[in-house]
């Protein structure tokens, strides 16, 4: 139940962990201190008939005793709380930097759930782990071993008791940790999948009631529910019964040493006193190891959560982050004049596993306009992740004017990009912020004339707040239309050399359509550009169409001389002009 | 949060414990005589110690030999009685509570449900009921076996002297009242602005990652880098502000019972000189006193709970307390389920009495073999009036009569039941190809499920997969194409068989070579059947018996194809628009 990976983490935030283990010392001995002080004055009233005014000096030092154990008990627990904050502010640092490091093709996609729960949830998991069970388990190291030390002189036969005991606690709870760690984790399991069930559900409620099928889902939820309950349950009496036992245990040394001492003080062997200071110490021997065992279920779930942890920050990036601000050796580019040139690309994810792009190569001069046309799957969006630099390619150079893109500083390289993705990422921020976020110094007229020039200064003003408005809070849901031109008023205010755009498809009503084909048009104009293109017009008026199928160019050229070529790019431009379903369309399929 | 508040909420929190009554008084019983026991050890073993220190014999000591064995014992095992019966109580009716959140939620869908996010429901099916079990382990029971208890241990001390009762009663009233009171009170605000930090920085984390690209991409990882340092660092620092409130209140807990302690025995060492009190019972009633504190330790903490538990049960009974949209009819109908004939007159809906018309006078009448089509721009109400239809919403005006009656006398189930619906929204649940076909109708046989899938040409599909209908499609369907997706959706549409089958955008987000091939199944499948498509796509229109044209709510054009084609009007636009596009599925979004 100790874990290096965490303990190497609280040892970096050293003031706090010494601090608390000092204060736990501290409130250690000050109980063994109180313990003695009152045992001996409980003896001198109860045997030697001494009065109030004989020990009130003694009186008064416990007092003070008892108020500096509690602020050392009040120390070591803000002390450990501290750790815990600092720990986790440091640890989510790294965590999220590495995210950062690993990119968006690896960060994005079915894992951003759960990587965004690790960040968040998982950090906050190791609370409890610093804050309430690391202490615990350094009381537990220290305290027994400070009465055991102090308790020796006293007493050698007590002391003996306790010794010989003591171990008996730490292995019955390996025993019972052992058992109670394979239930934790499928506890674990059961609450992933009672709550993937309930969000199923509860995402596909509307499905079942067209189905007329959801109220026969109750009987599921109660399933379900009452599964993870008993399971809760399980491990919860496993809990409890190593309590019992570690209880047990402590009560049954209690009776031994009680019984010896009282022997003892029968035959006037022992000193009253002595006797009553060894009873009140007996059961604190035991106490800090027992609370530890109460707080088992806080030092698995740290555990757990730093498994996961760790499994991402050892995790190696495909591309090292820029760093700004130190400088980078590589070439800063500086030209407004971009020409592209992909010489026998490949790249396949998952370690070579999943293919998406084998030998691609075609040229984007200065100043053309370049669509991309393919089915899903073709790999234009791989493309275009290395174009930005998220990946690299694992075979071939892709060439900026002349230089490797390798060899140049990503920062400045992507600089030179406007890109408009398909679904742009909106942030929880005002309208005015996610227009400005290539350029977050720049002044409102900048932004209100971009908004304009992508068509969306309209819709932002009968926004609640206008450019003010922040985006995501009640009644600020922006349509998908709305979305993409902002999207496009970023690339106007960026008003870089490159643009590289993500048609939308065709999910939009006409009115949307045709302001953003008017917005896009304008955008493109003096630009060097390379789109994926869905609509005809796109291609009719490129320099250049590139197909991709299967992760090659199957066809490029011009639109007109491949409409008249057999092949793909016939297939895609006949298929999309719209004869009767009933002329028959043989081929297709799903997929 | 006003007390009245506070107190309503608990109020009705405590009333799911009716059925469990029994059980929670057995609870608070060994709870009470939990502590009662590590009361009469302590209390017990001073005893003994005492008089063996005056006594020569082992005789005399034999009861108190055995009360200490009993208390030693007793303690753990009453301990771990009343754990495991509070735990299974809270976890049964937790799991309780889960089905009666879904029970009432199931209603309320989808009208109702419009402005909830699924993942903000399922934190309150989950997290929120799970934030409860604070509240019934941890806020009912212990207040109630702390006033046993203390009532209890004063009475004792009240057997030796009224002065000793008194000086307990007053420290006990003040750990036990004024301390969680403070507890309440002081960690009010800096509990709320730790909770707006961590929204804050957990805001900005999911912006970080899930936005990655875009700010990669635009070169703002360096910034947002930045930003969330500070928020992390602005979360510890209220962190550590609230360290120092965190621990407080368990160190002034330990300070007061150990005052009590020394308090007691301040006042009983005179009366053991003047003989009130005899010498050997000194140490019982200052390590009774002592003892009696264990049962008011939790108060404090349970304090701070209670805000937290009072936060989840609103949320929860927000939920409880909606009315649905659509009441249960009195008077319900049985519907002949194989022969339908649907006719609207007049319909006119609006979603609200302040909000325009969505549906503003919809004519059409439908019957078995007949195709109708329902086309138009997205908003102009074509989802809204299948929602009516469906029974989700109730209309204002107009009627929609099911063979002759209408519509609302019918049980909303049974109307459901009679439509066959494959919607681009369709949920695709995590759940194996024959689970998601089966949820359509959960008594079919295993021949209707496979005559459902070979209907909508599901069956080469199913043969390509790994493990065929056991196949899992994985979360929102993602181990599946488009195509392959919509057959699923449209085979589960098929299981019941349906007299009407309505397909709501069926082929949205569908390359145009799937598209068609979809759309030759569905019109195989409409065969005999009553067929309502809706679309803003205009393909296969020529198939179609009706096509209406719809506007903001109105029907604008009304007729076949190739008329439509010909007359000046939306239809014609939209015929226009549309034909620009070429392939490309959309790519898969980054976001």
């Amino acid at each position: 139940m100790f874990d290096r990976r965490l303990w190497l983490q609280a040892r970096t935030n050293r003031t706090n962990l010494l601090l608390t283990i000092f204060f736990s010392g501290l409130a250690g001995v000050l109980t063994v201190v109180q313990a003695r002080l009152l045992s001996d004055t409980v003896a001198q009233v109860f045997l030697q008939q001494a009065t109030l005014a004989d020990v009130d000096s003694r009186l008064l030092l416990l007092v003070a005793v008892i108020v500096g154990r509690s602020a050392f008990v009040w120390g070591a627990d803000v002390s450990a709380r501290y750790l815990a904050s600092r720990v986790k502010a440091a640890l989510r640092s790294t965590l999220f930097n590495h995210l950062l490091q690993l990119g968006p093709v690896h960060v994005l996609g079915e894992r951003t759930g759960e990587l965004t729960a690790t960040v968040i949830e998982g950090i906050e998991a190791l609370d409890a782990y610093f804050s309430e069970y690391l202490p615990q388990l350094v009381l537990a190291a220290l305290a027994p071993l400070t009465i055991l030390l102090l308790i020796f002189p006293t007493d050698l036969l007590s002391g003996l008791v306790l010794f010989l005991t003591a171990p008996l606690i730490p292995l019955f709870m390996i025993l019972i940790g052992r058992a109670a760690e394979a239930l934790t984790n499928r506890q674990w399991r059961t609450l992933q999948q009672m709550s993937a069930h309930f969000l199923d559900v509860l995402q596909g409620l509307t499905t079942l009631k067209r189905l007329g099928q959801s109220r026969a889902q109750t009987a599921n939820i109660a399933r379900v529910s009452e599964a993870f309950g008993q399971i809760t349950l399980r491990v919860l009496r496993v809990a409890f019964l190593s309590a019992l036992v570690l209880e047990l245990l402590a009560t049954l040394s209690v009776a031994i040493i009680a019984v010896e001492i009282g022997l003892r003080l029968l035959n006037n062997q022992l000193a009253f006193a002595d006797a009553l200071f060894i009873l009140i110490l007996a059961p604190e021997f035991y106490t800090p190891l027992r609370m530890l065992g109460a707080r088992f279920h806080a030092g698995q779930a740290g555990i757990a959560a730093a498994d996961r942890i760790f499994a991402i920050l050892d995790t190696d990036p495909i591309v090292p982050e820029i760093q700004t601000g130190s400088e980078v050796a590589s070439p800063r580019l500086r030209s407004a004049q971009i020409a592209i040139r992909l010489v026998d690309i490949h790249f396949a994810y998952q370690d070579g596993q999943r293919p998406a792009l084998n030998g691609v190569s075609f040229r984007l001069e200065s100043g053309q306009r370049v669509a991309l046309v393919g089915p899903s799957g073709a790999g234009k969006s791989t493309l275009i992740s290395l174009l930005l630099g998220f990946i690299r390619p694992q075979q071939g150079q892709i060439w900026i004017n002349d230089r490797r893109l390798g060899d140049l500083d990503l920062h400045s390289w992507r600089a030179q990009i406007a890109w408009v993705p398909q679904a742009p990422y909106l942030f929880y921020d005002t309208v005015a912020a996610n227009i400005a976020l290539g350029r977050p110094g720049a002044d409102k007229a900048a932004i209100q004339e971009a908004a304009r020039q992508a068509r969306a200064d309209g819709f932002i003003r009968r926004l609640p707040q206008g450019y003010d408005t922040i985006i995501g809070e009640k009644g600020a849901r922006l349509s998908r239309g709305q979305s993409q031109r902002l999207a496009l008023a970023r690339a106007f205010l960026l008003d870089a050399p490159l643009l590289i755009l993500d048609e939308p498809t065709s999910n939009l009503d006409p009115e949307t359509e045709r302001q953003l084909e008017e917005a896009t048009a304008a955008l493109q104009a003096n630009r060097t550009v390379l789109v994926i293109a869905h609509r005809l017009s796109t291609v009719a008026s490129a320099d250049h169409v590139v197909v991709l199928a299967g992760g090659r160019v199957v066809q490029q050229g011009r639109h007109k001389a491949l409409a008249e070529r057999k092949g793909l790019y016939r297939q895609l431009v006949g298929a999309s002009s719209y004869q009767g379903l009933t002329g028959g369309a043989g081929a297709g399929g799903s997929r | 949060m006003r007390v009245a508040t506070v107190l309503r909420y608990s109020w009705r929190l405590l009333a799911f414990l009716r059925p469990f009554k029994g059980r929670v008084l057995l609870a608070v019983l060994l709870g009470t005589m939990t502590i009662a026991s590590s009361i009469g050890l302590l209390a017990t073993s001073a005893w003994l110690i005492s008089a063996a220190a005056l006594e020569t014999s082992l005789a005399n000591l034999g009861v108190a030999i055995v009360g200490v064995r009993f208390f030693g014992i007793s303690r753990g095992v009453f301990r771990y009685a009343e754990r495991l019966i509070s735990h299974s109580v809270t976890f049964r009716l937790l799991a309780q509570l889960r089905v009666w959140f879904y029970a009432a939620l199931e209603p309320l869908a989808p009208a109702r449900l419009m402005g909830y996010q699924s993942g903000d429901l399922l934190g309150r099916i989950v997290t929120d009921i799970g934030v409860l079990e604070n509240f019934y382990v941890r806020v009912v029971a212990p207040p109630l076996i702390a006033l046993v208890v203390g009532a209890g241990a004063i009475a004792l001390l009240l057997y030796f002297d009224i002065l000793l009762a008194l000086a307990l009663a007053v420290f006990l009233l003040l750990a036990g009242l004024v301390l969680p009171g403070l507890a309440l009170w002081s960690t009010r605000g800096p509990g709320r602005r730790l909770v707006d930090r961590r929204v804050a920085l957990q805001t900005g984390l999911v912006d970080g990652i899930q936005g990655m690209a875009d700010l990669q991409a635009y070169g703002q990882t360096a910034r947002v880098r930045g930003q969330i340092q500070k928020e992390s660092r602005a979360l510890m620092q209220e962190e550590e502000r609230m360290a120092w409130l965190g621990g407080l209140y368990g160190a002034l807990n330990l300070l007061l019972g150990n005052l009590a302690m020394v308090t007691v025995l301040l006042l009983a060492i005179p009366m053991v000189g003047a003989g009130q009190l005899e010498g050997v019972n000194l140490a019982v009633v200052t390590l009774a006193a002592l003892a009696a504190f264990e049962a008011v330790q939790p108060l404090p903490l349970a304090a701070q709970q209670l805000e937290g538990s009072v936060q989840a049960a609103r949320r929860l009974f927000e939920i409880l307390d909606a009315e649905p949209a659509i009441p249960e009819p009195e008077i319900t109908r049985a519907l002949q389920p194989d022969h339908v004939a649907l006719s609207v007159q007049g319909l006119r809906f609006r979603y609200g009495p302040d909000e325009p018309w969505a549906l503003d006078g919809i004519d059409f009448s439908l019957n078995p073999g007949r195709r109708l089509a329902i086309v138009g721009p997205s908003g102009a109400g074509k989802s809204t009036l299948v929602n009516v239809l469906l029974h989700f919403w109730p209309y204002q005006e107009g009627q929609v009569l099911l063979n002759g009656w209408p519509m609302v006398d019918w049980a909303p189930e049974d109307v459901r039941r009679l439509y066959g619906i494959a919607a681009q929204d369709s949920h695709v649940f995590n759940a194996t190809v024959r689970d998601n076909i089966r949820i359509a109708d959960p008594q079919a046989s295993a021949e209707a499920i496979l005559a459902a899938a070979a209907q909508a040409q599901l069956k080469d599909v199913v043969a390509g997969l790994p493990e065929g209908y056991e196949t899992v499609v994985g979360e929102l369907g993602q181990a599946l194409s488009g195509g392959q997706r919509q057959r699923l959706i449209l085979a589960r549409a098929m299981l019941p068989d349906p007299p009407v089958l309505v397909l709501d955008e069926p082929t949205a987000n569908l390359d145009p070579l799937t598209e068609r091939a979809v759309l030759q199944t569905v019109f195989g499948l409409a065969r005999g059947r009553a067929l309502l498509l809706i679309t803003h796509r205009l393909v296969g229109m020529d198939a179609m018996d009706e096509i209406l044209v719809m506007d903001k709510g109105q029907i604008v054009q009304r007729g076949r194809h190739d008329d439509l084609v010909r007359q000046d009007g939306l239809y014609r636009r939209l015929w226009q628009l549309q034909n620009r596009h070429i392939l490309n599925e959309p790519a898969p979004a980054i976001d």
